[in-house]
């Protein structure tokens, strides 16, 4: 087990000038599941790839636990890129399955038994041992195919967006198994996804990268509490939180027809940031909204409307109750719920207010 | 079945709008499937019949099969040997308007063969090398132009005979990336994965007891990594030469020639001092002899056997010399006076055995026994005559071998019984079969 190190880690593709992993710093705890999330080319998976050795680091430098991979080649990292080989051979016997690649590695039979047995019983195959994969349902076979990477007992699994190819259901099950593995066998893993929601259920902690450059690294809760600047609030959450432009006024911020409490010291023009579902449907106070369309979803529904600022329309979503909501073309004014307002400087977008905590 | 199926294909298919996508693959009625056992993957691949050819159709998601669709395409674009995509078909539909997966669909290569079915009773050392070979040849090809694969293996190729050794193409192209340029670390990762899993199918033949004992999985793995790095590093290396030795710059492009490369650019350096000078080939193309002999003589060819062709050719061109012809006319003589003459006293019916150039191939060796044996010179129809008569009609039909599938089979992730809270259920086991003797298992490992 090891934590691993991203010390001012830089990935610059020849022939480009800006950086597609620029001056990376980030430390991953022993034992810790981290995930990095962003949308598409913000470079987290080459951030996942530099760390497996399949890009060069053209600055600064990568460690597993004290040792310094940056010019390792990928086999001597002691790492594992988990979901990539998954063939399972029909004529050797779950145990020669799992084992295989240890006897390739010349790891003396004892020991390849050994560690093979760890891994059966972690991954509750051990009756299976003796069996061909034909004899395994399907689960028990992809377990196998786990079994292999875990025999190999790797410092760090690595996993690229594994459940991209899985369909929605099957993508949730698989979500709570590779958490749940990975919280037996503690062992450190780097995890890449673009779903925020992936992120947000699976990672201990979350790292967000955004054009090359991390934006915030903290637990779920920290992300989706208090966000570091505009685009993490906007990435983080589902649906997305509702960013308007507003200006500070004494002791908070100006909303609609009225004034909003908020712990800030700025002046002048701010952004301000409200989840769906800290929003408050009332009949005069605050910003008017004209409803397009309220969509139910059972006990709660979500109103999606617009808002017209200084002449610029905004749309917006509120949650709303299921059943007892305003109707599509009402005109109706929303108020934030106290306190669970997030402020953000307007021009550079970085956050200004507290944290959001009830 | 729904209106909104949609197929994106390369050329007009209109068999495909026949084939009935409204069943999920595995329930594909016999009349339409090739009677193939279905294999066992991480995906439903079945094949079937359109129009005179045999098409493979993987079921997959969606991304997948749109991925790897447009992968293929890229690959086949810059002349990589590849399965040819035909289509990927969208938006399906049961009768009941329940969503079907996506295909995708693939030609499948004429007298192209699973690793599996090279062998009929034991995997012989001279075969294992060669396949290992022929797949180092074409990983060398595919990191040359940015292609890293993800998951090289024998399973994952297709090999075509090639005047005694084989031609590899790359069938699955799923975990596959194309980069402007690979790093050495991908290139790394690349070989490794390969040789992990050369070994593993290897040491599967093994249990299955079809592997020569003369082989050693482990060793037979390895020499990718050999034949691999000698191949990129003769194609990619700088060389550093004097100023009076730019003689050799020919001799690195001839060496380039017998592997069967073409240099298409070449970066020539000065040093500040001007006493030495760095050459290193740029753009390196594959198929030098290939593209000779199609040139010459208009047969498309694998590159060893138009360098045995071509070898035929030159030794044809030595007998009519005192004519003095240009290359082209000597090429043309020798085609329709040695080649055709050949390929035209194969029965009809024995047709399906072997490409031409392999029978030529094979024709020519066997003439070369025959004189061995005899001590004398046998000529040509002798020989053809011969080995149609005690080689060739007792050959399988090679054009069309699918069978057996692959082999090895990927974790169907498709099938999960487990419940969320990772506790497994407990599943009956199947009871024990013949191939499955009772043994410790820590013996095995």
């Amino acid at each position: 087990m090891a934590t691993v190190t991203f010390d001012n880690a830089t990935r610059l593709y020849p022939g480009t000038t800006k950086p597609a992993v620029d001056k990376i710093n980030l430390k991953v705890e022993d034992g810790e599941f981290l995930v990095l999330v962003g949308p598409s080319g913000c470079g987290k998976s080459t951030t996942l790839r530099m760390l497996a050795g399949l890009e060069e680091v053209n600055g600064g430098r990568i460690l597993i636990g004290d040792r310094d991979v940056t010019d390792v080649p990928p086999k001597d990292r002691d790492i594992a890129m988990v979901f990539q080989n998954y063939a399972l051979y029909p004529h050797m016997t779950v145990a020669e399955n799992m084992g295989f690649a240890l006897k390739i590695a010349g790891v003396k039979k004892e020991e390849r038994a050994e560690r093979v047995l760890e891994a059966a019983k972690l991954l509750d195959l051990e009756q299976y041992l003796d069996r061909k994969p034909k004899a395994l349902s399907g689960g028990q076979r992809q377990r196998v195919a786990m079994g292999r990477a875990i025999v190999r007992k790797p410092q760090v699994f690595l996993m690229d967006e594994p459940l991209s190819n899985l369909d929605a259901k099957l993508r949730v099950q698989t979500r709570t198994q590779i958490s749940s593995l990975q919280r037996r066998l503690g062992v450190t893993t780097v995890y890449v996804t673009h779903d925020q929601v992936e992120a947000l259920t699976m990672g201990d902690r979350i790292a967000v990268l955004k054009d090359g450059l991390l934006q915030q690294v903290g637990s779920p809760r920290d992300l989706y509490e208090s966000p570091a600047n505009q685009f993490v609030a906007g990435f983080i959450g589902s649906p997305a939180m509702n960013l308007l432009p507003s200006k500070a006024v004494s002791g908070g911020v100006e909303f609609g027809n009225a004034s909003v409490k908020a712990d800030i010291k700025a002046t002048g023009a701010v952004t301000v940031g409200i989840r769906p579902e800290d929003l408050t449907v009332n009949k005069d106070k605050g910003l008017k909204v004209t409803v397009d369309v309220v969509e139910e979803l059972g006990a709660d529904g979500y109103l999606y409307g617009h808002v017209t600022i200084d002449g610029v329309e905004h749309n917006i979503t509120v949650r709303v109750d299921g059943r007892n909501h305003p109707m599509r073309g009402d005109e109706v004014f929303v108020l934030p719920v106290e306190k669970h307002v997030h402020v953000f400087d307007a021009s550079s977008g970085n956050r200004i207010s507290g944290a959001v905590i009830d | 079945m729904s209106g909104s199926l949609n197929i994106t294909a390369a050329a007009v298919e209109p068999g495909l709008l026949s084939l009935p996508w409204d069943i999920p693959l595995d329930e594909w009625p016999d009349d339409t499937i090739t009677a193939l056992p279905k294999g066992i993957s991480r995906h439903i691949v079945r094949f079937a019949q359109l129009d005179g050819y045999v098409i493979a159709i993987k079921e997959t998601t969606d991304e997948m099969a749109q991925g790897e669709y447009e992968m293929l395409r890229s690959l086949q674009k810059i002349e990589v040997p590849c399965v040819e995509p035909v289509a990927v078909v969208q938006g399906r539909t049961d009768r009941e308007g329940n969503p079907l997966p996506s295909a995708l669909v693939t030609r499948h290569l004429k007298f192209s063969m699973p690793f599996r079915a090279l062998y009929s009773t034991t995997l012989r050392p001279e075969t294992a090398q060669r396949l290992v070979d022929s797949l180092a040849l074409l990983l060398v090809r595919l990191h040359n132009i940015g292609f890293f694969w993800g998951d090289v293996s024998l399973s994952n190729t297709l090999f075509r005979r090639d005047a005694g050794s084989f031609a590899a193409y790359l069938v699955d192209a799923e975990t596959g990336r194309l980069y402007e340029s690979l790093t050495t670390g991908q290139r790394q990762h690349d070989l490794e994965i390969a040789r992990v899993n050369i070994a593993g199918e290897l040491m599967d033949i093994q249990a299955g007891g079809k592997l020569d004992q003369a082989i050693d999985p482990v060793a037979t793995s390895d020499r990718i990594m050999a034949s691999y790095e000698t191949l990129w590093h003769e194609l990619n290396d700088p060389e550093l030469l004097e100023q009076n030795e730019l003689w050799k710059i020919n001799k690195r492009v001839q060496r380039l020639n017998e592997l069967g490369f073409d240099i298409e650019e070449l970066s020539i350096k000065t040093d500040a001092d001007g006493t030495k000078v760095k050459i290193q080939p740029k753009v390196v193309d594959s198929g030098h002899h290939a593209r000779r002999l199609l040139r010459l003589t208009g047969l498309d060819t694998e590159e060893n056997q138009a360098r045995r062709l071509l070898n035929d050719l030159d030794a044809y061109a030595a007998t009519v010399s005192l004519l003095n012809l240009d290359e082209e006319v000597v090429a043309h003589l020798w085609l329709t006076r040695v080649f055709e003459p050949v390929i035209r006293a194969v029965p009809e019916n024995l047709d399906s055995k072997l490409e031409p150039a392999e029978v030529f191939h094979q024709v020519l060796e066997h003439r070369w026994f025959m004189s061995q044996e005899q001590s004398r010179d046998v000529p040509l129809n002798e020989a053809v005559r011969d080995y149609i008569e005690n080689v060739l009609q007792y050959r399988r039909d090679e054009e069309l071998v699918i069978n057996p599938p692959t082999g090895t089979f990927t974790a169907a992730v498709d099938i999960i019984h487990d419940s969320d809270d990772f506790e497994y259920t407990d599943e009956p086991i199947p009871p024990r079969g013949a191939d499955e003797p009772v043994r410790d298992w820590r013996d095995l490992v």
